[in-house]
């Protein structure tokens, strides 16, 4: 049993932070923004016709579980994940690993860690945290998006765990089984750019990548003609709620991506990738905006054509600065 | 973004919101490193009429369950922020059916575990459920 103390680390978003806090138990040190673009987090997606909670979902991530994985087989890391049918045996697992001293990621829903302030707890499936102990029957846990530990009841964390909607975590746990003794951080960089490239760049259809962006713009363009005020109004909050609210989507991710970008340069002592940095930091500015757009719009209930169409015009603007980025990058050679 | 540029306008909503998360921003040095923030206006406007919509929403249902139009659980649905299809996976039913459930007569007659299988989804006891929007 290892009896290491675990030490908590806030970031920004919780699934790359997860991977950084558990890695960095078990003595590597690899930040959130390592983590994010090794395991190639940045992603786009729009899908009008699939509604949660009432509104067109939108995703500004790859999907839970990737970033651990890639960053995982990247880095030669062995990682043991597994989901569960049965709540009792998905925790009774859980007590397993974490009375040999290891601390356990999990995905989980939002609204049913208590932990979190309400205005925050809404049905969002796709939340990371960690559980490094027990004290009586509470689970001790280090969330990466709160500043502090914190414990949960065991019926709170069953309740997490094992959320319907979409997508369900259905027990998802995953821990550091094996660190290898060297990593080839120039090669796991490297292939964790060209993946995320790849994935904005390629998708041939229009709901994924760079073109869903172009997709998520012309729909915007179209709510006040289509929708009345009030669902109008709501459809574009969710779009600026799963930006910035969950997780840091839209212009935060790409503050976060522009970090690693940066940290990369500097560690491969590569101008050009930090050149790169720079350019995606004035891109999340734009995404930035966009976002205090929208919100302005929301709170003086405007619904006249013009707005929104000025606000597709600025999020076309971040997709086109985007696409040209990627382009490029995805050529860079370290 | 540059660390001075990092907003720490403060929430104002009607639940509890009080968290500083973490954002990437560029220092004086041009390095990023994470900063805590409050809260940024655009996010609290979303937020705070997000809640609004809910809030006025619960009211409407609220009524309605004291007119004797809906059942409680029409309410608590919506209180648990679900939607019916939410609720139906929870519950282990159609859509349809819990639908119906809404209504008040069939609530009347729902069988004892069907209720207590609610009152469980919505954290609260039998009792609460059964006896909502009575009185008063």
């Amino acid at each position: 049993m290892s009896n290491k103390e675990y030490k908590h680390f806030q970031h920004a978003h919780c699934e790359s932070g997860v991977s950084s806090n558990l890695l960095k138990h078990e003595g590597i040190e690899l930040s959130e923004p390592m983590a994010f673009g090794i395991g190639a987090g940045l992603f786009f997606g729009h899908l009008p016709f699939v509604k949660i909670n009432g509104a067109p979902g939108t995703t500004y991530r790859i999907w839970p579980g990737a970033i651990v994985k890639r960053v995982a087989s990247r880095l030669n890391i062995k990682i043991h994940s597994e989901r569960f049918r049965d709540p009792a045996k998905a925790m009774k697992a859980l007590d397993d690993v974490l009375a040999q001293g290891k601390p356990v990621g999990m995905l989980g829903s939002v609204f049913y860690l208590p932990y979190l302030p309400e205005a925050f707890r809404f049905h969002f499936n796709a939340h990371n945290f960690v559980a490094y102990g027990k004290e009586g029957r509470d689970y001790l846990i280090s969330d990466p998006v709160m500043e502090i530990v914190t414990k949960i009841a065991p019926e709170d964390l069953v309740k997490a765990r094992f959320a319907k909607g979409t997508p369900e975590p259905k027990g998802f746990m995953y821990y550091v089984t094996e660190t290898p003794k060297e990593m080839d951080m120039r090669s796991a960089i490297e292939k964790g750019i060209k993946q995320m490239c790849y994935f904005m760049m390629a998708p041939p259809i229009p709901w994924f990548g760079n073109k869903g962006i172009f997709l998520l713009a012309n729909q915007i363009k179209n709510y006040p003609r289509k929708l009345e005020p009030r669902r109008a109004s709501l459809y574009l909050g969710n779009v600026i709620r799963m930006q910035e609210e969950i997780g840091t989507g839209g212009a935060g991710f790409r503050y976060l991506y522009a970090a690693f970008l940066q940290e990369a340069g500097q560690l491969l002592k590569n101008d050009e990738l930090l050149k790169f940095s720079e350019e995606l930091t004035k891109i999340g500015d734009n995404w930035r905006n966009f976002a205090y757009r929208a919100a302005r719009i929301m709170k003086d209930r405007k619904s006249e054509l013009v707005s929104y169409d000025e606000l597709s015009d600025l999020l076309k603007q971040c997709g086109t600065d985007e696409k040209a980025l990627f382009l490029r990058l995805q050529k860079i050679k370290l | 973004m540059d660390i001075k540029d990092v907003p720490q306008d403060k929430r104002e909503t009607t639940h509890a919101s009080d968290i500083k998360k973490l954002m990437y921003a560029v220092g004086k040095d041009g390095q990023y490193t994470g900063v805590n923030y409050e809260g940024w206006e655009p996010e609290n406007i979303v937020l705070a009429q997000t809640w609004e919509d809910i809030d006025e929403n619960l009211k409407l249902v609220l009524a309605q369950v004291k007119a004797g139009e809906l059942s409680p659980i029409a309410y608590f649905m919506h209180k648990s922020l679900m939607d019916t299809t939410l609720l139906a996976s929870y519950a282990g039913k159609w859509k349809w059916q819990v639908k119906r459930h809404f209504k008040p007569s069939v609530f009347n007659s729902l069988s004892a575990d069907m209720l207590e299988k609610y009152a469980r989804i919505f954290n609260i006891t039998v009792d609460e459920l059964k006896n909502f929007g009575k009185g008063k």
